[in-house]
């Protein structure tokens, strides 16, 4: 992002989480409510990427493992005579969607909670910061009308 | 409707997800009816903008599919950019060899492959005026809310009363608000999991349009007055209604679908009770009519939500999402074939209660068995294109429904009759209520 913006950039989805990262414009006169509520911001989505991360890597990497024991069981090789990578179809495919979605129940549970909460304390922060903000300006301008 | 005609004609079979984000992507230029012409005219626009965003430098390393496109040198005439699109479109969807259908595919690859330069950008977040409708539209799930209000306006005008245009009105307004409130929230709920699937991954807040104080503070300025007016204008059971509503669809059926399979039947009620709020709206009390109403509705959310679902099972394993197409394929299957068969039985229940006459389970037979035979045929093949076909039959089977139900309806003066066994008062009794 450009050295004169004052707002925060958010950039395309990352490969490995598919999440967007965002660059924190930090101005010089930040007050603590606005630090607290951009460290905030910034821990979740370091958690966030963490979490995407990993899982999606693991889905990648289970599901490789998948296919190629069951391209094994039925007596095939991972890549055809074309040089093309065989897959499964979406019917064999259901039985490791299934298995995958029930072994990490316990994970996902764990993050929801975290990610409500977090939504939650950071949306009421923006809130907060928002009506200081309002309330600054609205005695900016009582000042200047009284000048 | 007519945009799913259009598809279902040309016989484009696109993946679910592409096809909403066609829809949304169509919609968002908005759809005429010369559907095609107007494609090959953007087709063309988008052409000469292409041309002259390739002189910009790459500056992203992230492998694009339509990189080999963006390396064609430019003195390369657009004609023969026509025939490099069809074979990379081609494994993205089955294309009969129909000219008309490449011309239909390259155009629709034109303006997806637009966007999808432009999602490889950073953008500033901040928020500009101009966008901020379509934002809003798009954060509020406008076309589900129409859809919404649709089924509302359908249960007032089953509604055995006289038509009051300013309730209609009033009625209308406060769902579509509800229903806007509802949604907002149900989006900013779910951001890092909307990013991770591909049919959610260009909303407004995963996109960073939006900040979620102002999806929040939208909802709140949709979903109070919307409630108040509802509360206010109409009655207060339809006030009551439409506040519960929102709270089952954002506290109940939208944390459900991370934990059990029980959501799908949560969400199913969520969209029964909207045709049941037109109907007290009109009525202001809860008769067997408006149960019925909400009974049809209820069971047309299976065959529609369960095929839709057949296709997405790797997004939401991955996902996580507790979905019964991932966890139990065969109770799927089976609950949308049962629901389908309810939808017969239902029709049939409409004259019973004096809603209808005798003739609309006659009329709609042939639709009920059809989208039962769907069903039949995705209950036994479980397979992805008679998934599709389920879904897009439930997409054109509803309002068709609901249009045939409301030509048969019982006209109330002719209730008035039956009950009204002196010939004398007949007269009087039609003069007091007609408007």
């Amino acid at each position: 992002p450009p050295a004169h913006s004052r707002n925060d950039w958010i950039g395309p989805p990352d490969k490995h989480s598919n999440l967007r990262p965002v660059i924190f414009y930090v101005s010089p006169e930040e007050s603590p409510l606005e630090r607290r509520l951009r460290e905030a911001r910034q821990e979740a989505q370091a958690c966030d990427q963490r979490f995407w991360a990993r899982h999606n890597r693991a889905f990648r990497q289970e599901k490789e493992e998948f296919i190629y024991s069951r391209l094994k069981a039925k007596g095939l090789e991972m890549r055809d005579e074309t040089g093309q990578k065989a897959t499964l179809n979406a019917e064999e495919m259901a039985d490791f969607y299934k298995d995958f979605l029930s072994k990490n129940f316990r994970k996902h549970m764990q993050y929801n909670r975290d990610w409500y909460k977090r939504n939650f304390t950071i949306t009421f922060l923006m809130g907060q910061v928002a009506l200081a903000r309002a309330l600054k300006w609205l005695r900016w301008k009582k000042k200047n009308v009284g000048n | 409707g007519l945009f799913v005609w259009h598809l279902k004609n040309t016989g484009i079979r696109q993946i679910p997800c592409q096809f909403v984000h066609l829809c949304r992507v169509a919609n968002d230029r908005l759809i005429t009816f010369q559907y095609f012409n107007f494609l090959k005219r953007m087709y063309v626009t988008q052409y000469n903008k292409d041309l002259s965003q390739r002189a910009k430098p790459k500056s992203d390393s992230i492998a694009s599919p339509f990189r080999e496109l963006q390396q064609l040198d430019q003195e390369k005439k657009v004609i023969h950019k026509i025939r490099p699109i069809s074979p990379v479109h081609q494994p993205l969807s089955e294309t009969s060899s129909r000219n008309e259908l490449r011309e239909v595919n390259s155009a629709a690859v034109a303006p997806v492959r637009a966007e999808a330069k432009e999602d490889r950008q950073w953008k500033e977040m901040k928020l500009r005026l101009d966008d901020l409708p379509g934002i809003l539209a798009r954060l509020s799930k406008i076309k589900l809310t129409a859809l919404v209000v649709c089924t509302a306006s359908a249960g007032f005008a089953m509604a055995p009363v006289p038509f009051d245009l300013t309730c209609f009105l009033l009625a209308s307004l406060g769902t579509g608000l509800a229903s806007c409130a509802a949604n907002s929230i149900n989006q900013f709920f779910e951001v890092p999991f909307d990013s991770n699937m591909n049919r959610t991954k260009n909303r407004p807040l995963v996109r960073g349009q939006i900040s979620p104080l102002l999806a929040v503070c939208f909802a709140a300025s949709c979903g109070v007055p919307g409630i108040a007016l509802l509360t206010l204008g109409v009655n207060p059971l339809t006030g009551a209604l439409g506040a519960f509503n929102i709270f089952l669809y954002t506290c109940c059926y939208t944390p459900m679908k991370r934990m059990s399979i029980a959501n799908t039947w949560v969400g199913a009620v969520v969209g029964a009770i909207p045709p049941v709020m037109g109907w007290t709206a009109a009525t202001g009390s809860l008769d067997a009519g408006a149960l019925l109403l909400g009974g049809i509705l209820y069971s047309w959310q299976f065959p529609h939500f369960n095929a839709l679902s057949w296709g997405l099972r790797e997004d939401y394993s991955r996902g996580g999402y507790c979905m019964m197409s991932v966890t139990h394929p065969g109770l799927c299957r089976r609950v949308a074939l049962r629901h389908c068969l309810a939808l017969i039985g239902l029709s049939t229940v409409a004259p019973v209660l004096d809603i209808t006459t005798w003739t609309f389970p006659v009329i709609s037979l042939p639709i009920n068995l059809y989208i039962s035979y769907l069903g039949f045929r995705f209950y036994r093949d479980a397979d992805r294109s008679s998934s599709r076909k389920l879904f897009f039959c439930s997409l054109w089977h509803l309002p068709m429904l609901l249009l045939v139900m409301f030509t048969c309806k019982k006209s109330f003066l002719e209730k008035e009759d039956k009950g009204d066994l002196l010939g004398g008062n007949h007269g009087r009794a039609m003069e007091i209520r007609l408007p």
